[in-house]
């Protein structure tokens, strides 16, 4: 345990709600604006993590491809109407250094769907990098460890 | 009026089957018997996925399950996951490494080696002359149930058919040709994903072999003005009928986006741009003119190159109207880190989050939703014709390889889809 400071902790857990509001809420589109222009964003099976193997459903390494993620969520994709709620742990600091901080925090997404059962859909953990630029704490990069291996039809929403 | 296996009156034709074969237990049942324990080899994973000896992974031939383990000596094994003592499931991971090729059930320590055959009894001869099995007990009767397996180009297979044809004429020679395409060099596996649907296991084998629906339900292309029906392609069947491969050749030329539009029922709202085409990129690595390669072998596997992701797709029945899709990703064993990466951003594409493929999770559930209860009704099989071709080109205005599935899979079922004379009450 490294010593926390409480205006660095309330930055990263302030993100982080936000981060799950902005999704939940359908404003998908505020969603790249977490991270930065050369970010990495993933999602990944924690058994391929275990496992040392670099498979993941989603992987996104820059913002332009986040950018085209939310467009072809809009326009192209089909998936089951649903809504997504994030229930994020208080974050971790693992790491500060110079600039970047590195934090780990629980998730749990739950999902409803339109017969209006409310599912543990995916549960895991973000392991993140951070810095703050112009003044406001971004993503540098966000990886989704999900232990929650048995995806429930598809998965389109990010996490 | 409906009969006791949960069918209609009229039998089922490869143009026509009755919706109630995505819902019957007792189809189901049947399937498990003829299919997947019939005269069928079914897939079970890749060597690559266990090089050692002692590697093992948890697998499933339909609905049974069955542990591949490569042995000591290094064959690979296969055997039914039941302790045959009391049915328990003896091993317990999905993957690992038994150094001694053993496998203990934890219930009574039943003792296997890594082809399955018993090798240790606690207390057989019971202690101090009480309790212990008789003198006609004997290890050899109580082994773990063994599969027949096979494997070619890496791609294992195992089938409880002593009948079946070896595992190369069951793949056929178009076959094993796409299959010697994407294994020329070794492979090295680059993760797992697993994907649960809600649907029968057919549909989901009707979808990989349908290429009517693949420019109709998946828009990613034609959003972002990168439609690509006026390419070469063929789809090819093997002569069963229930393997299917469709093929698509390298882009050339101008994409033909206009006749879409002009076609298309669902709203195109024009072409946006996408910000950022490297996880489109595709770096052809196969000496050949082909660009996309999806491969339908009966009854539980897809093999696919889709640019430069290679995966199998392992079909799992648990249930009527459970499946599971276990996606194994792989590259080349030389491939260097950049072409690592290259992939992954390709994996974008495809699996359960695929922006051209996660729509395969819906329609397969759609169908399931939508045919509950009707069973002695029929779906309709006859884009580009009734009949069923070895090869039809270009393919995605035609439903031949869905047809082939269906003749195949009748063949196998047999008398298992014959409607009971003992009509049910209504």
């Amino acid at each position: 345990m490294i010593p926390v400071d409480p205006v660095l902790q309330g930055q990263v857990d302030s993100l982080n709600a936000a981060y799950g509001l902005s999704l939940d809420d359908g404003r998908l589109e505020e969603w790249p604006d977490f991270f930065v222009d050369d970010c990495l964003y993933q999602v990944i099976a924690r058994e391929n993590v275990d496992n040392g193997l670099p498979a993941a459903v989603m992987y996104c390494d820059s913002k332009g491809m986040l950018v085209d993620r939310v467009v072809a969520l809009r326009r192209a994709n089909v998936f089951p109407e649903h809504f997504s709620r994030h229930l994020i742990s208080r974050a971790m600091i693992t790491g500060v250094n110079g600039e970047t901080v590195t934090a780990q925090a629980n998730y749990a997404v739950l999902q409803t769907r339109n017969d209006g059962e409310t599912r543990i859909y995916n549960a895991g953990k973000y392991i993140d990098r951070l810095i703050v630029e112009e003044g406001a704490m971004k993503l540098v990069s966000r990886t989704c460890v999900y232990d929650t291996h048995r995806i429930a039809t598809l998965l389109a929403t990010p996490i | 009026m409906t009969f006791e296996n949960g069918l209609g009156p009229r039998p089922s034709l490869p143009t026509a089957v009755d919706y109630g074969v995505y819902h019957s237990p007792e189809v189901f049942a049947a399937e498990q018997r003829e299919v997947f324990r019939g005269r069928t080899w079914s897939y079970l994973g890749l060597e690559a996925e266990i090089p050692d000896p002692g590697d093992f992974r948890a697998t499933h031939v339909g609905e049974t399950p069955v542990v591949l383990v490569r042995g000591l000596d290094g064959k690979v094994n296969a055997w039914v996951n039941r302790c045959a003592h009391k049915g328990a499931t003896v091993c317990r991971s999905l993957r690992g490494n038994q150094a001694d090729g053993a496998f203990v059930c934890v219930y009574h320590q039943w003792a296997y080696d890594a082809e399955g055959t018993l090798v240790g009894v606690p207390f057989r001869r019971g202690l101090k002359g009480v309790g212990g099995y008789g003198k006609d007990f004997d290890p050899a009767n109580h082994s773990l149930e063994k599969l027949r397996v096979e494997a070619y180009k890496g791609m294992v297979f195992g089938t409880f058919s002593s009948e079946v044809e070896p595992l190369e004429e069951f793949l056929g020679p178009v076959m094993r040709k796409y299959i010697d395409r994407v294994f020329q060099r070794p492979v090295k596996v680059l993760g797992y994903a697993r994907q649960h649907m809600a649907g029968n296991w057919k549909l989901y084998s009707e979808n990989s072999r349908d290429s009517y629906h693949g420019a109709l339900l998946h828009l990613f292309y034609p959003t972002f003005g990168i439609y690509r029906q006026s390419q070469d392609s063929a789809g090819e069947l093997a002569e069963q009928g229930f393997h299917n491969v469709f093929t698509v050749a390298k882009p050339k030329g101008d994409i033909d986006y206009g006749s879409f539009g002009n076609e298309a029922n669902r709203e195109m709202q024009g072409a946006v741009q996408l910000q950022d085409e490297s996880l489109l990129q595709f770096r052809p690595e196969i000496d050949d003119d082909i660009g996309l390669h999806i491969q339908s072998l009966f009854p539980s596997v897809v093999l696919q190159q889709i640019q430069n992701t290679l995966a199998t797709r392992q079909i799992v029945t648990h249930g009527v109207d459970q499946t599971e899709l276990i996606w194994t990703y792989f590259g080349y064993a030389d491939d260097d880190e950049e072409m690592t990466r290259h992939r992954l951003r390709n994996l974008n594409l495809v699996g359960p989050s695929g922006l051209i493929s996660m729509e395969d999770g819906e329609a397969v559930e759609l169908c399931q939703q939508g045919t509950v209860g009707a069973q002695g009704k029929y779906n309709f099989i006859e884009m580009g014709g009734d009949d069923v071709r070895g090869y039809y080109a270009p393919m995605g205005m035609d439903e031949n390889a869905v047809r082939g599935f269906w003749k195949g899979y009748l063949e196998l079922m047999g008398n298992a889809l014959a409607t009971s004379s003992k009509e049910v009450v209504a």
